[in-house]
């Protein structure tokens, strides 16, 4: 369903700073693969997200979604087909806006929007039964403003507004790494319990070793922009985290030197 | 008596300048778009109505199409930041500045153009109401004035219910995100690009509207009409909500806004009848200005970061 063929990026081209974060990059998703990203900083995990979503334009290669070759569409053109949450708990969501009106805007995700009503009332039924699943009391909090929300009340309002129209590919980005490790857990298990009853495919891209493992059907591991380690099914499930670290090593040569992976 | 004449002078005059300083809401606030435009497409917009009511044109469709010049302006401004990735202060100077050039040329190379309603036989949407009413009213004191209030209050109430309709809509939505949260809305797939640039444009068609009622309402347009304009607008936003506070339904915060823009008007004709000279008057607004932006940090010195 999804196919990156051959996708290069570099940043900072022709500067000191230059840094290749994508090097003919390989990937192909099938449907209903919920794979999760593992790699040291600078990697080029989130990167690949950012290249799906359309954050920067790709130097060359493919990505293709669907059948729709998305390389070149800008950001907003891709949106119909994406659904994504952020790292940041503050990106997801308009904080001066109210929890019903993000909603809205989220149910509206690649429509063409025009001079009807923001929001009608048929939906605000909708939105309270969705947010009652979150079981976080935010059914009740319709009219206030997300910005008065905990940073893992967010997080879990925008992994419902990416799934509220139902996304082609789920992306998340490192979602759960700025909230505490049992909020953390919480937006995980309810992250799981949505691409499971949706059906959905999705990207995720986590620090967390024992998560990785955890959670979704494949695991992929990257270094340097490429991928090094593919693993799906049985074998995924029985890893451990000492497996993947030796495999680091010996994929990459190198120490896997990142105390937050090891650590987390 | 004289100085209740200059309240209701004042508020008259808040009233149209009202107009304006809900276009730099629009920008300011809603965009989250600090929008230079405005001393221009205010200018802008008197010179345009004042050069065709003096060529004939009926004062109302002048109007209108002060409204649409102003709103090219904003549109102008909005392809310089995202089309061609300008910072957004420096697209607006350079809007405004070039509007200078382009406002000198509307009226044919002088610095203004009066509007002389008393002895060229020329209407303004003012006089042309005047003349609805009996003669004894025509000519009484305070009828223009009086007059100038309705319309503007008029014009204030049909564009609060119009931007409070819009910014309900699927698209006034998608612009409130936009100034909110660009990351957010480009992921629910809205072009932020056109969200701008459709704000712009509405900000500075209602300062163009504005500077075509101030310029009709004066009986002149003048090439500096719109100094400073952008300045005034938020002292109008500022003032409106230190006394109104932040927690206002949409329609009443625009409504609070032309409050403010009255409450400057009515500061700025109490310190010129205690005797201050008109020419301090632009460094006493942005005096009020800042004042009115720090109170904040004045009285609420250990106030939490957003967030924590």
């Amino acid at each position: 369903m999804l196919t990156i063929t051959d996708v290069y990026k570099t940043f900072n081209t022709g500067t000191i700073n230059e840094k290749k974060a994508l090097n003919g990059l390989n990937l192909h998703l099938n449907p209903k693969d919920f794979v999760t990203i593992i790699g040291g900083n600078g990697a080029g995990k989130s990167t690949i997200l950012n290249m799906i979503a359309g954050v920067y334009p790709i130097d060359s290669g493919s990505i293709v979604l669907n059948n729709v070759d998305i390389s070149h569409l800008p950001e907003h053109k891709r949106a119909s087909l994406l659904g994504r949450v952020f790292q940041d708990p503050m990106m997801g969501t308009a904080a001066d806006m109210e929890i019903q009106e993000n909603l809205a805007l989220a149910l509206r995700r690649g429509k063409k929007r025009g001079l009807s009503w923001g929001i009608t009332n048929e939906e605000r039924k909708q939105y309270q039964e969705a947010l009652a699943t979150l079981d976080l009391g935010l059914e009740h909090r319709m009219t206030s403003k997300v910005g008065l929300l905990s940073g893992g009340q967010r997080q879990a309002l925008t992994l419902l507004m990416a799934t509220l129209k139902r996304p082609e590919l789920l992306l998340l980005d490192e979602h759960t790494a700025a909230l505490d490790p049992k909020t953390a857990k919480n937006v995980l298990d309810l992250t799981e319990e949505i691409v499971k009853t949706n059906e959905l495919t999705a990207l995720m891209v986590t620090h967390n070793m024992k998560d990785a493992i955890k959670y979704g059907n494949r695991l992929i591991m990257m270094h340097e922009g490429q991928v090094i380690y593919d693993v799906a099914g049985q074998e995924k499930k029985s890893l451990k985290v000492a497996d993947l670290l030796e495999k680091f090593e010996q994929a990459s040569g190198s120490e896997f030197a990142n105390d937050r992976m090891i650590l987390a | 008596m004289s100085i209740l004449l200059a309240f209701f002078g004042a508020a008259s005059q808040g009233l149209v300048w009202g107009v304006m300083a809900l276009g730099v809401y629009i920008t300011f606030k809603i965009l989250d778009f600090a929008d230079m435009t405005c001393d221009g497409s205010f200018a802008l917009g008197g010179c345009v109505s004042a050069t065709l009511i003096v060529a004939g044109v009926d004062p109302l469709l002048s109007l209108i199409i002060a409204t649409c010049a102003g709103a090219l302006a904003g549109a102008v401004t909005g392809l310089l930041h995202t089309k061609l990735q300008i910072p957004a202060i420096l697209s607006g100077i350079l809007t405004m500045i070039s509007l200078y050039s382009i406002n000198l040329a509307i009226m044919g190379g002088k610095s203004n153009t009066p509007i002389m309603t008393r002895t060229s036989g020329i209407d303004t949407i003012i006089t042309n109401i005047i003349k609805l009413f009996p003669e004894n009213i025509q000519t009484a004191r305070n009828t223009k004035t009086a007059i100038t209030i309705v319309v503007g209050l008029f014009t204030i109430l049909l564009i609060i219910g119009l931007l409070y309709w819009f910014f309900g809509t699927e698209l006034g939505s998608a612009l409130r995100a936009t100034g909110n949260n660009e990351a957010m809305i480009r992921a629910l797939g809205v072009s932020t690009d056109n969200m701008k640039i459709l704000g712009l444009l509405i900000g500075n068609a209602l300062v163009g509207m504005s500077g075509a009622l101030v310029a009709q309402t004066q009986e002149v347009a003048d090439i500096g009409a719109g100094t400073g304009a952008i300045v005034i607008g938020l002292a109008s936003i500022v003032i409106g909500e230190v006394i109104f506070g932040n927690k206002l339904n949409f329609a009443f915060k625009l409504l609070s806004v032309v409050i403010g823009s009255i409450i400057y008007r009515i500061i700025i004709a109490v310190v010129l009848q205690m005797g201050l000279n008109t020419s301090y008057l632009k460094l006493l607004t942005a005096v009020i200005v800042a004042f009115a932006l720090s109170i904040p940090v004045i009285f609420k010195p250990r106030k939490k970061k957003e967030g924590n």
